[in-house]
């Protein structure tokens, strides 16, 4: 046989570039995602239309075209919402037996089961993401939330031994609109395992599925008036969680908001949970499996488009290896297919709106302005709808806006470091401690940059990993509670 | 033999280890119940209180790293010292008017309050963290840190008890404090120092301030290296606390101080009280599958 040569710098490996010799065929998903063309507000049990008679249009953020007229609720209609919810409280979900509530929660998970593949289509037109998240992650994750949760609601004397526990009531919830019916999900199973009833708020732009979730209650028989959704912007969200009814809120979203809101709310007794911003690092360290590292960076920063609170969007890497690492991540980025959220071979989709496209945009503008060096692979963008290029930034310092504000897109800052001490340094500068990611070889590196890292969650060598079972939530003004595990049904109980 | 005048004491605050008179220089007389004058206390400032925040950032790393065993050692013995000087701490409770037996009682609580929590410093880790069974090939677990610095700030009422109430969960977990006093009664709280200071507390990890609340209140609710907030106050103050909390997301634990606080309650101690003051941190870490 004979002898391959030896690969250097000078002979290295040959790579194969197809360019676009061959194309992938267009694979769209086209399952009926069973869309009504227009969404009234979910009261009671039943669909209503606003009282004010006003309804806003969402749009498909890839192709800027309406997909339906959703209801506004004003402060009347959160009102009613608010009573109706209350009243089931104290007439109905309050007093249930907790093996009965369970019940009805295992049937939710199942039903949303049933219903996955439409509520996957719905996302995706609806919010941008691609429908293989949507589908492989984002909806079978929103059922198994539901499945954790429900085997809970005859077990909670475990949650707190020699203490009396018990529901706060109703429970404002505000979700944001990077996953959609997950975060419903984290929200409405835990208050509703407890015997809490929930009146929630989802974000402007990604009303749909919490609205479909409605006909998953009625479909479920859950008692009504134990599951409210009202849609609106700001304001119906601020008229849910001012409302005297609502004893416990519970908000994610930006520090930006979650901090208007503690303020809005300092006169109050409310008992919050606030889960906010993040700006994580992921470290790379010398000895990281360094093809796996750039799976997870990848993974870190461009999934969902970066529309991610623990995005890991600052790439701390050790010097040693950062041009190795840079070339690598250029080569991978440069395989990722940006467009139709609806094609099942999409890595990348639509930004969410508009107004999330601009700032971005602005965000790194910034980056250049400030000295930064600004990568993209330049790869083709669809003509309509609200898309951006993987981004990265080398040449990234720590007062750089881009180092420091939350860009929620898919934009990473790679900054390097040389020791364990530095990278630890560099991570914990932020006013957030969200997340952050540790790629290496050793154990006990992981162990020790996990103790040593001001984050709610850390990841070693993957990223962007959640469970049901798993506490989620931040540090310092990435906010305060957790959702997932036991710990995060405590914060939906009082503890008396 | 002919009459000796006795030796005053001026009190100080307990605050980097030390006992320190307020920069200001001020100082507020102090009572008895029969109006005699007892003593001179210090009345601290909005500067008093950011120094003791910098004395506790100090102290902190060295106390969260100390082993759960050796915080809770540390605890017994400051059972120890008060159980010492136990008349002398019910006499300075009996100052506000409290009857003897009422005093002696809150002291015994007090005590019997720091045995609890030094029981707790290496057992609630194993009540509140846990590890999650995820489905995927990782170690997932969930462990307690101390949140940092605790900014305590303590009702007029049950001077000595409430104030050690809302000093022992914070310390228990890792945490270091900067508290203030009982405006009216403050002090049981010149002796607890004393005590503190020879428990083997590390010097910084509590610090106790008097003076009035109402000046050092708006510094307590903007400190930003305070990162959580435990006390018992007025509706108006809780507000104003809440609003400055909001700035930089502080964690906030406020009890009405309006409403009758039975601090001698079971429920007003134990593990739950120590989980409002930890933040939980979530590894995934990976396993051969």
């Amino acid at each position: 046989m004979p002898k391959s040569p030896a690969r250097t710098k000078a002979n290295p490996a040959r790579e194969l570039v197809f360019g676009d010799l061959w194309e992938y065929d267009p694979a769209p998903e086209t399952a009926d995602p069973k869309l009504k063309p227009r969404y009234d507000l979910f009261i009671n049990g039943s669909f209503v239309p606003p009282r004010a008679g006003k309804y806003f249009a969402t749009i498909n953020p890839a192709h800027e075209t309406k997909i339906a007229d959703i209801a506004l609720a004003d402060a009347s209609d959160v009102d009613a919402a608010c009573k109706s919810a209350h009243k089931a409280f104290t007439n109905v979900w309050g007093k249930m037996p907790g093996k009965e509530r369970g019940k009805y929660l295992y049937r939710i998970a199942r039903l949303l089961q049933d219903h996955a593949r439409e509520f996957a289509i719905a996302e995706t037109l609806d919010g941008g993401k691609p429908i293989k998240e949507s589908r492989d992650f984002d909806i079978p994750m929103a059922a198994a939330h539901f499945f954790y949760h429900a085997g809970w609601a005859d077990k909670l004397e475990h949650l707190a031994p020699g203490r009396q526990i018990a529901p706060h009531g109703v429970v404002g919830q505000v979700i944001p609109w990077n996953f959609p019916l997950l975060m419903l999900a984290w929200k409405i199973a835990p208050a509703l395992a407890v015997g809490n009833c929930v009146v929630l708020k989802p974000a402007e732009t990604t009303s749909i599925t919490a609205l479909k979730f409605g006909e998953i209650c009625q479909e479920a028989g859950l008692p009504n008036g134990v599951v409210t959704i009202v849609s609106g912007a700001g304001e119906t969200g601020a008229a849910v969680i001012q409302h005297p009814l609502t004893t416990k809120v519970a908000f994610t979203g930006s520090t930006e908001v979650g901090k208007s809101i503690m303020r809005s709310l300092a006169g109050t007794d409310k008992k919050l949970t606030m889960e906010l911003g993040g700006k994580a690092a992921n470290i790379v360290f010398d000895d990281a499996p360094l093809d796996q590292a750039v799976e997870g960076i990848v993974n870190g920063i461009f999934f969902n488009q970066g529309h991610v609170c623990c995005a890991g969007s600052r790439l701390l890497v050790q010097e040693s290896i950062a041009e190795i690492v840079l070339a690598k991540l250029k080569r991978r980025i440069a395989v990722l297919r940006v467009g139709d959220p609806m094609d099942k071979n999409t890595d990348l989709g639509a930004i969410n709106s508009r107004k999330q496209l601009t700032k971005i945009t602005e965000l790194v503008k910034s980056g250049v302005a400030e000295g930064a060096e600004k990568y993209d692979t330049g790869c083709k963008l669809p003509a309509k709808g609200f898309f951006f290029r993987p981004t990265i930034f080398t040449n990234v310092s720590m007062s750089h806006r881009i180092a420091r504000e939350e860009i929620f897109g898919p934009v990473l800052s790679i900054l390097t470091f040389r020791t364990p001490e530095e990278a630890v340094e560099k991570a914990n500068n932020t006013p957030y401690g969200l997340s952050a990611g540790v790629w290496t070889d050793k154990g006990s590196r992981i162990l020790q940059m996990s103790t040593l890292l001001k984050a709610g969650v850390v990841w070693a060598n993957t990223y962007n990993k959640f469970d049901p079972t798993s506490p989620f939530g931040g540090y310092k003004e990435s906010g305060f509670g957790r959702e997932g595990g036991k710990q995060g049904l405590l914060d939906y109980l009082s503890v008396g | 033999m002919p009459h000796r005048l006795s030796i005053t004491k001026t009190p100080k605050c307990y605050v980097g280890g030390a006992f320190i008179r307020s920069e200001s220089g001020r100082v507020t007389a102090l009572h008895d119940v029969s109006g005699a004058f007892f003593a001179n206390i210090p009345q601290c400032t909005r500067k008093d209180l950011r120094n003791a925040v910098e004395a506790a950032a100090k102290a902190g790393p060295g106390w969260a790293k100390r082993s759960a065993f050796n915080r809770g050692q540390i605890l017994y013995r400051l059972a120890e010292m008060m159980e010492a000087r136990a008349a002398e701490l019910a006499e300075a409770v009996a100052l506000g008017g409290t009857s003897k037996a009422d005093a002696s009682r809150e002291v015994a609580a007090s005590i019997e309050r720091v045995v609890h929590y030094a029981g707790w410093t290496d057992k609630y880790e194993q009540i509140l963290g846990s590890v999650n069974p995820v489905a995927s090939a990782h170690f997932n677990f969930t462990v307690t840190e101390p949140m940092g610095i605790i900014g305590v700030i303590a009702p007029d009422d049950s001077p000595l008890l409430a104030l050690i109430s809302l000093i022992l969960p914070a310390i228990t977990s890792g945490n270091c404090v900067v508290a203030l006093a009982s405006s009216a009664q403050p002090y049981p709280s010149i002796l607890l120092g004393e005590m503190l200071a020879t428990s083997d507390l590390p010097g910084g990890v509590v610090n106790l301030l008097t003076g009035q609340r109402s000046e050092m209140l708006p510094t307590f609710a903007t400190h930003e290296h305070l990162r959580a907030l435990s006390g018992a106050v007025n509706a108006a103050d809780r507000k104003a606390l809440r609003l400055g909390a909001a700035e930089s997301v502080k964690r906030v634990r406020l009890l009405k101080a309006e409403a009758p606080i039975d601090w001698f309650a079971e429920k007003m101690q134990g593990v739950e009280e120590i989980r409002s003051l930890i933040e939980f941190k979530t590894t995934w870490h990976p396993v051969a599958a």
